[in-house]
């Protein structure tokens, strides 16, 4: 394929100007000097540890008598048998919030980005408001607004316009809305992004060309906000299915996540061994996911440059 | 940054009723995400009557006893001390190594560079319960003792590819003229690193920094695999949040807001004047 790409980075360009022998081992040596402390860093508490995980996957015995390694591979049925739900509800949950903060941020970054005008900063500003605020302290918070007596439901039943049964709070509704309010930013800021980088002058060019406005939007403004929204995704999507501080505060034993087993494993059972084995799948099915995803929408260079420019 | 400034970047105004939607529409939205700090404020004034020192979703009136009584939990006031101590540690370590590996890849081809940023770009992707979880069943294979001690060897781990990835895009971005010219002019590469690079590259050093500390300053999740009995800030609300937390956890939670803001808010004041500065 005799295609020219162009150089996104520095780095893509030809690395060496310099022909001089010298000066290109120099530099090679500099950038291995560079790196190997981070990279070493990375090794020990990311990789090993990674590596230990899967080693303490495969080991047998109990919590009185302690671990050994025997290639128990028996525990990944075993982890799964009957858990199987609580992946599916993972997942579930995971995409609810993946559409639902694309879904509610889209419109108003959009206003931003082609109308915010000399309002821009101050309108992101708010919008990062919440990073400000420990997200502890703002789940727990929705804990108060969505209360049985709270200042939401509290009113409406004393007005008779809800049956004073009705709840909010320990219901998947509360979950899923508690994802979507911590993951909002995460969604918001690559969309921005997205669409602050398309030149208005498309959107004319289309105009010009006889398109209404929903043409101009559907046909020029969507196809060129799709990196944004290929971040927003697994920028949510991948987090939202780990997470288990909102199905522990605003939900119940019913909502429990994939994180909530694998938590209650490690930490009160102390069965290592099973909560390894739960973390793995985890861990192969998100990287299975993502890189099916990117293959067909993107590539990881774009969820990076939005994680960054975010 | 764009030419258009002031106004619409797509021309006139609709003149029909449904121009406000979308502007409406995202007041709403912004009022959605702003709720639960206004509540986190309001209720740091809550007068909880009797003896019982525990929020409920109940408001009862305004009293400034909180914030008259921030200090007196002295595990409370440990948790934050911790949640600080480690930011900063954190923060201040991970910066040099994950500024190393952002130049590192930004600025030289070497072979073993796709796998670097592989390892950083899984290190990001991966939820925070794997990384949690895996850090815990090395501690525990290695038999080291649970504490501050791993709360912050955890902590530089997962802040360091956040900072190189930070520091990249600026490395990437930067005009590599500007060196050579610098070395045209006699300059050493160490004379040249110290006075050009470093000081073009230095915002996206900062913003590496200041994202360390936040994200270990409200890291819940990898905290709580590897904290042991330590307790930080976010894991103290996590564990008093089931009998209901004490109002003193809204008023530090406003204190540090405010501490927040006002440091991004003189951030930007800066930033403005600078700019202003340089345009002038």
């Amino acid at each position: 394929m005799a295609t020219t790409t162009v150089p996104r980075t520095q780095a893509d360009l030809p690395p060496i100007r310099h022909s001089a022998w010298g000066i290109t081992a120099r530099r090679r040596l500099a950038a291995y000097g560079l790196i190997t402390p981070g990279v070493a860093w990375l090794m020990l508490f990311f990789l090993i540890p990674v590596l230990i995980m899967a080693m303490t996957s495969l080991k047998s015995g109990g919590v009185l008598e302690g671990y050994r390694f025997t290639w128990a591979w028996s525990n990944f049925p075993t982890a799964w048998a009957g858990k199987g739900h609580y992946f599916v509800r993972s997942l579930m949950y995971a995409f609810l919030t993946a559409a639902g903060t694309m879904t509610l941020a889209y419109p108003a970054t959009y206003w931003i980005a082609f109308y915010g005008g000399r309002w821009k900063s101050t309108l992101l500003f708010l919008l990062l408001l919440p990073y400000f605020v420990s997200f502890m302290i703002r789940t727990v918070m929705w804990k108060f607004i969505l209360a049985d007596i709270g200042p939401v439901l509290g009113p409406l039943k004393d007005w008779h316009m809800l049956p004073s049964g009705f709840r909010i709070l320990a219901t998947p509704f509360a979950v899923v809305g508690g994802l979507i309010y911590n993951y909002l930013p995460y969604s918001a800021l690559p969309l921005y992004v997205a669409l602050e980088r398309i030149d208005p002058a498309m959107i004319e060019a289309a105009k010009d060309l006889f398109a209404n406005r929903t043409q101009a939007f559907l046909r020029v403004v969507l196809p060129l906000s799709l990196p944004g929204l290929f971040a927003a995704t697994l920028l949510t999507f991948v987090p939202a299915t780990g997470d288990y501080v909102e199905a522990e505060v605003l939900g119940s034993q019913n909502t429990y996540m994939i994180g909530n087993l694998i938590q209650d494993e490690f930490l009160k059972r102390g069965r290592y061994p099973i909560a390894s084995a739960l973390s793995i799948v985890l861990m192969l099915g998100m990287v299975v996911l993502t890189s099916i995803y990117a293959r067909f929408l993107g590539t990881e260079d774009e969820v990076v440059a939005a994680a960054v420019t975010a | 940054m764009r030419g258009i400034s002031y106004g619409s970047r797509l021309g006139g105004h609709r003149k029909r009723w449904t121009r406000f939607i979308l502007p409406g529409y995202t007041v709403l939205l912004l009022l959605f995400l702003i709720a639960p700090i206004l509540m986190m404020i309001l209720y740091g004034f809550n007068d909880i009557p009797g003896i019982a020192e525990r929020q409920s979703a109940k408001f009862f009136g305004f009293t400034l006893d909180w914030y008259r009584r921030l200090f007196e939990d002295p595990l409370l006031t440990g948790a934050v001390r911790n949640s600080i101590f480690i930011a900063i540690t954190a923060a201040t370590l991970s910066t040099p190594l994950g500024t190393l590996l952002g130049l590192a890849l930004g600025r030289y081809g070497f072979r073993g560079r796709g796998g670097v940023s592989f390892i950083i770009f899984m290190a990001i992707a991966v939820p925070e319960i794997v990384l949690g979880s895996s850090l815990l069943a090395m501690y525990v294979q290695v038999g080291a003792p649970l504490g501050l001690a791993t709360i912050l060897l955890a902590h530089i781990g997962f802040d360091t590819p956040f900072v190189a990835v930070t520091v990249r895009a600026r490395v990437s971005g930067m005009d590599r003229s500007m060196e050579d010219a610098a070395k045209d002019l006699f300059a050493s590469p160490l004379v040249a690193f110290l006075r050009v690079t470093l000081p073009i590259i230095a915002p996206g050093i900062m913003a590496g920094f200041m994202l360390s500390f936040v994200l270990s300053l409200d890291d819940f999740v990898i905290t709580n695999f590897v904290s042991g009995n330590t307790t930080t800030f976010p894991l103290y609300v996590y564990a008093t949040q089931k009998m209901g937390i004490p109002p003193t956890v809204n008023v530090f939670g406003t204190v540090l807001f405010l501490a927040g803001v006002s440091i991004a808010l003189f951030g930007l004041f800066r930033g403005l004047l600078k700019g202003k500065s340089a345009a002038a």
